[in-house]
């Protein structure tokens, strides 16, 4: 044998059922073939060339085949998609979608009635992400729940990937109505990722749900309803409080990753 | 069907018991549902009998790793399960059937069980072959593409037994597996039971004594979070006394072993 793969020769004697192979020599060769394609496909070549009966014999196993293999029908192919959304976001997830949706339609009504729509669409930013990273791992919501926490998977990588899904919607969303709105990116992008991050961050201790329910009841608190009741934005929200954001961010980032197997751990939580 | 076998399958094992759990404390809410059990598990096919509240799901439930033990050791497959360790080895080579089993209903058979094969982590060209496997060997062949909503209980079951199987687990945990089956269903699962116990370690817990004295190599007794009764299902029925209730040698073991303990309490 040469280097990585067989040789063309030993590969045409073992075809052509040699017995002259030495025994070590003929287990090293089958094992190889067990995990590699190209020998394999080498000896599919070799066989065709050299020993018809072979080719015959295969046909022949085939012709039985058929039938048994036309019976278990091939995957339908045009719903590949929603297996891959579904590595993505859970099937639970998708009613959030259109709670966002709506929350969205709604604080443009607000900002149209109130004529201050940038200060809405600042108040919404930091907790929309929110409702959908809950609705991620909230029991309720996910039939399979039981099953997903015990797979490997279940962990910072999920958690993320969801998280990920959740913002991929949130913030093309929160973009359009800022848009309409005139509220800039450069203000709001930061307190809503440093908010999720955040929420990430706390929900290894408690619990990611619980986390987000928790947080998006102190953003009311403190700064949804002062705002409302003073008619200004929140100090948290000036453009000078980015920085702290920012800071914000970075540390959260930094507990989400050092605590990452926190996150094995989210059924005995919730 | 034959499958060429990979280095990783004929490795010696370096455990002996795949599982392990000595003094193990597990709560369910507040409450100390396991409390204080001794197991040793090799491979076969164990059942788990006892009655209501007697903590057989928590202790399923913290064997497939999703309750964290509240005391105790645990080990699976070698593995601490204690601490804050990383799980993932161990959760790939198990298989867990819920007792409530929750599933997406608009995903077909085949979508749930590729589905669950991803998220426990397998490669993705081994996917397709692997689930194909599990949905034949629960005879859901013909309805892999119908959705699960489609399908009788009984057939759901199933398909949640296929996506338990769909890794080749080394350590197999079902609660109350034939809940739903009818009877030839019931008989089909035992044979696969029985393929399954030569080299995996099986748990099943059920309340139908006579599925463990058909299926099982060995039964495990469990009332208020401890187990009070490990043996064959021979040892059990031939515990039983002729008095004691039940219309079986098993189940008339069952009751006797029960009330020893002080268990059963004879009321609903």
């Amino acid at each position: 044998m040469s280097g990585e793969h067989a040789s063309r020769q030993l590969i045409g004697r073992y075809v052509l059922g040699d017995a002259d192979i030495p025994g070590d020599e003929l287990f090293a060769l089958e094992s190889h073939l067990e995990s590699c394609a190209v020998c394999r496909a080498r000896l599919a070549d070799t066989a065709a060339d050299r020993a018809p009966a072979v080719g015959l014999l295969l046909e022949n196993v085939w012709s039985e085949l058929e039938p048994a293999s036309r019976a278990s029908a091939p995957m339908p192919v045009e719903r590949r998609w929603a297996r891959w959304l579904a590595t993505w976001a859970s099937p639970g997830m998708v009613p959030w979608l259109g709670v966002s949706t709506l929350v969205a339609g709604l604080a443009w009504v607000l900002a149209e009635v109130y004529r201050n729509g940038s200060a809405v669409v600042l108040l919404l930013a930091p907790i929309l992400p929110l409702l959908g990273v809950a609705a991620s791992w909230a029991r309720g919501l996910d039939p399979a729940y039981e099953l997903v926490v015990a797979t490997p998977r279940a962990g910072l990588y999920l958690v993320l990937r969801r998280t990920l899904a959740v913002l991929v919607v949130v913030i093309p969303l929160l973009l359009v109505c800022g848009a309409f709105l005139h509220a800039s990116p450069g203000l709001w992008l930061l307190p809503c990722l440093a908010y999720t991050a955040g929420t990430l961050a706390v929900g290894g201790v408690i619990g990611v749900g619980r986390a987000a329910t928790a947080l998006a009841l102190l953003w009311a608190v403190f700064v949804i309803a002062p705002s409302i009741g003073q008619q200004r934005l929140s100090i948290v929200l000036d453009p000078r409080a980015l920085p702290v954001w920012g800071a914000v961010l970075v540390a959260a980032a930094v507990v989400v990753v050092t605590r990452s197997r926190a996150y094995t751990r989210l059924g005995s939580q919730l | 069907m034959i499958r060429a076998v990979g280095a990783a399958e004929v490795a010696p094992a370096a455990y002996a018991w795949e599982i392990r759990a000595e003094g193990l404390k597990v709560k369910a809410g507040r409450r100390l549902a396991v409390d204080g059990l001794d197991l040793s598990l090799g491979a076969g096919v164990h059942g788990l009998l006892g009655p209501n509240g007697a903590g057989k799901t928590t202790l399923i439930r913290s064997l497939a790793t999703v309750l964290r033990p509240a005391d105790g050791d645990l080990e699976l497959l070698g593995a601490s399960v204690g601490g804050r360790i990383d799980l993932r080895q161990v959760r790939r080579q198990l298989g867990y059937l819920p007792q409530e089993f929750g599933y997406y209903k608009r995903f077909t058979v085949r979508e749930f069980v590729e589905y669950m094969a991803w998220l426990k982590e397998m490669s993705k060209k081994d996917i397709p072959a692997a689930v194909q496997r599990a949905i034949e060997r629960v005879g859901l062949a013909d309805r892999a593409d119908d959705r699960l909503k489609t399908l009788s209980g009984g057939m759901v079951r199933r398909a949640g037994i296929a996506q338990a199987i769909v890794n080749d687990p080394r350590v197999l945990l079902l609660d109350e597996p034939t809940a739903g089956l009818d009877p030839a269903q019931r008989m089909q699962f035992r044979e696969l039971l029985h393929e399954f116990g030569t080299d995996t370690c099986v748990l099943v817990s059920t309340h139908l004594v006579e599925d463990v004295a058909a299926a099982c190599t060995d039964v495990l007794l469990m009332d208020r979070g401890k187990t009070i009764f490990q043996g064959t299902p021979d040892d059990l029925a031939a515990a039983g006394d002729t008095s004691a209730a039940g219309d079986s040698a098993i189940e008339r073991g069952y009751s006797t072993v029960l009330a020893r303990t002080g268990g059963g309490r004879g009321s609903w």
